[in-house]
């Protein structure tokens, strides 16, 4: 498979931040109250994760190892400055819904997880289909928690009434245990399915640790003794 | 083959209690309070009562289908899970929340978390808060002889005089159970009489709730007072039927101890201090969410055993 494409695919499947490796958490839970913050929440982390993990595999060869965190905050505070202002410009709604959680994408692990592991070690344009990948994976994740917590919560999809559901609105979804409620479930549906395509002879490469499957995710994968052929 | 050729390790001699019977037992102590509800808010209570057992049976038999585990709904507890909650609801709730709230309390909070002795909280209790987080209308809707009224604890919390002996029998707004202390009390003597409960939880309990009220209320030793805030809301059910779970509540004699004094001072914190008039059931659940960490503190200390001094280091 083509290596970007397998990057996609990894991040949205195979290493889908939400539901495989669970990071991010923070927004995952605390936005989805509805599906168009969700989208919102994930397309905003998306840029810039997508514009983080170039501007860092394109400094990689110039930040020093021992100051490559703060090197790696300043590239995203700038890129998340630069998305809030435009959000704050064009989209003062969702602005207002995602509060503080738009100068929070600063700190989203996924973000700093993405440039330490990926791009900090490879060439720029594998990085960008890497962060085009870890942000779809995420923007479906929390698309998906969100729909179900409108659904359940609201009644709605999308700020659209299902008249069916009018009177049945389930306030707790739309709090904070609901979304841990909902995000567990979807977790678990996934974890059926994967399991469910292993049994088929479709093995999935585990998503944490370098004993089988690709380097490509893998902390330590420089280190690592035990690497997959080139 | 015959109970006299039983070839096992010991222990040899067994008592006849199963969790059936003992859940059998929780429902013979419960029907004084149903039936008393059932009379005091007519059919909508008898409905609201069976659409809860029977959603909490199904819901675990349905459960237990899907993930391919042996059925244990001939254990009684769902039964008894079904029938607390729907005590725990007002006769007004529409039934398809009643059903949601089973489901939760069954499938949520019991079965997810391994079924019958592994649940960390008590599930008809976590079923209520369910329902009251997210109906908080319908929740609070409380009707008494057709008319929508305060509860006498919302009453007395507005300052107001209550009629106490009204409260004592039962002949006034509330939850479809905890309304009438008399007909607790009953099921209770009945639970303690054959064995089921020990007064240790519910003494503690309601001990240290009436120190709390006297010393803090503001109203001092006022039997009045006392009796109408130990009658109201659903402090006696909870007390001897809820905070007495043997799941979720501790099993060592200091631990209990400990328990019911938690819940007293939470409640009373709850009652007093708190915007809402109520506040067992979330006292209840989170004394529940404390029982790991006082069975830890309290574990007695063995015949012979001298106690390892702290200045050694070291827990065990």
């Amino acid at each position: 498979m083509n290596k970007n494409i397998e990057r996609i695919v990894n991040g949205v499947w195979k290493e889908n931040p939400t539901f495989v490796l669970m990071l991010g958490m923070c927004p995952t839970l605390a936005v989805t109250t509805s599906a168009i913050n969700g989208v919102g929440m994930g397309l905003s982390t998306t840029v810039v994760l997508i514009l983080s993990n170039m501007m860092i595999s394109a400094l990689r060869n110039f930040i020093p190892d021992r100051v490559r965190m703060p090197a790696f905050i300043v590239v995203v505070a700038s890129f998340v400055t630069i998305v809030q202002f435009l959000m704050q410009g064009f989209l003062p709604s969702l602005y207002d819904s995602l509060g503080i959680y738009i100068p929070l994408i600063v700190v989203n692990c996924i973000i700093l997880g993405r440039a330490e592991s990926y791009a900090s070690k490879n060439p720029v344009i594998p990085s960008m289909f890497d962060g085009i990948g870890m942000g779809l994976g995420f923007t479906i994740g929390l698309t998906c928690i969100g729909i179900v917590r409108e659904i359940l919560g609201n009644g709605s999809v999308f700020d659209v009434n299902i008249p069916f559901l009018d009177n049945y609105h389930i306030t707790l979804f739309g709090l904070a245990p609901g979304a841990f409620f909902v995000l567990a479930f979807l977790v678990a549906i996934m974890n059926v399915i994967r399991k469910n395509m292993e049994k088929k002879g479709k093995p999935l490469p585990k998503a944490v640790g370098c004993t089988t499957g690709n380097c490509d995710g893998c902390p330590s994968a420089t280190e690592c003794t035990g690497k997959e052929a080139k | 083959m015959s109970d006299l050729l039983h070839v096992a390790s010991s222990p040899h001699v067994r008592g006849k209690d199963d969790t059936s019977r003992i859940m059998l037992y929780v429902i013979i102590g419960l029907l004084p309070t149903t039936i008393f509800g059932i009379f005091n808010f007519g059919f909508r209570a008898l409905l609201l009562v069976l659409v809860c057992i029977a959603s909490c049976v199904a819901s675990e038999y349905i459960f237990e289908k899907i993930v391919h585990k042996k059925s244990t709904i001939s254990d009684l507890s769902a039964v008894v899970t079904g029938l607390l909650l729907a005590l725990n609801l007002p006769h007004t709730l529409p039934v398809w929340q009643a059903v949601i709230g089973s489901v939760f309390a069954i499938v949520i909070v019991k079965m997810l978390f391994g079924g019958l002795g592994q649940n960390f909280m008590n599930p008809a209790l976590g079923g209520r808060v369910f329902l009251l987080v997210s109906f908080a209308g319908t929740m609070t809707n409380f009707e008494f002889d057709g008319v929508s009224q305060a509860t006498p604890l919302a009453v007395l919390k507005g300052g107001e005089a209550v009629d106490a002996m009204s409260m004592l029998i039962g002949r006034c707004g509330g939850t479809i159970g905890e309304t009438s202390a008399l007909c607790i009390l009953l099921g209770a003597i009945i639970l303690i009489l054959l064995g089921v409960i020990d007064l240790v939880i519910p003494g503690t309990y309601i001990l240290s709730f009436v120190i709390f009220i006297i010393l803090f209320s503001g109203h001092g030793f006022d039997t009045g007072y006392l009796v109408a805030q130990l009658c109201g809301g659903g402090l006696m059910l909870g007390a001897f039927f809820m905070a007495t779970d043997y799941v979720t509540s501790p099993i060592t004699p200091m631990g209990k101890v400990l328990f019911g004094i938690c819940l007293g001072v939470l409640t009373g914190i709850f009652r007093i201090f708190g915007n809402s008039a109520e506040g067992v059931s979330y006292a209840i659940i989170f004394s529940n969410l404390l029982v790991p960490l006082i069975e830890k503190v309290t574990v007695p200390r063995a015949f012979g055993i001298k106690r390892v001094k702290k200045a050694k280091g070291g827990d065990n």
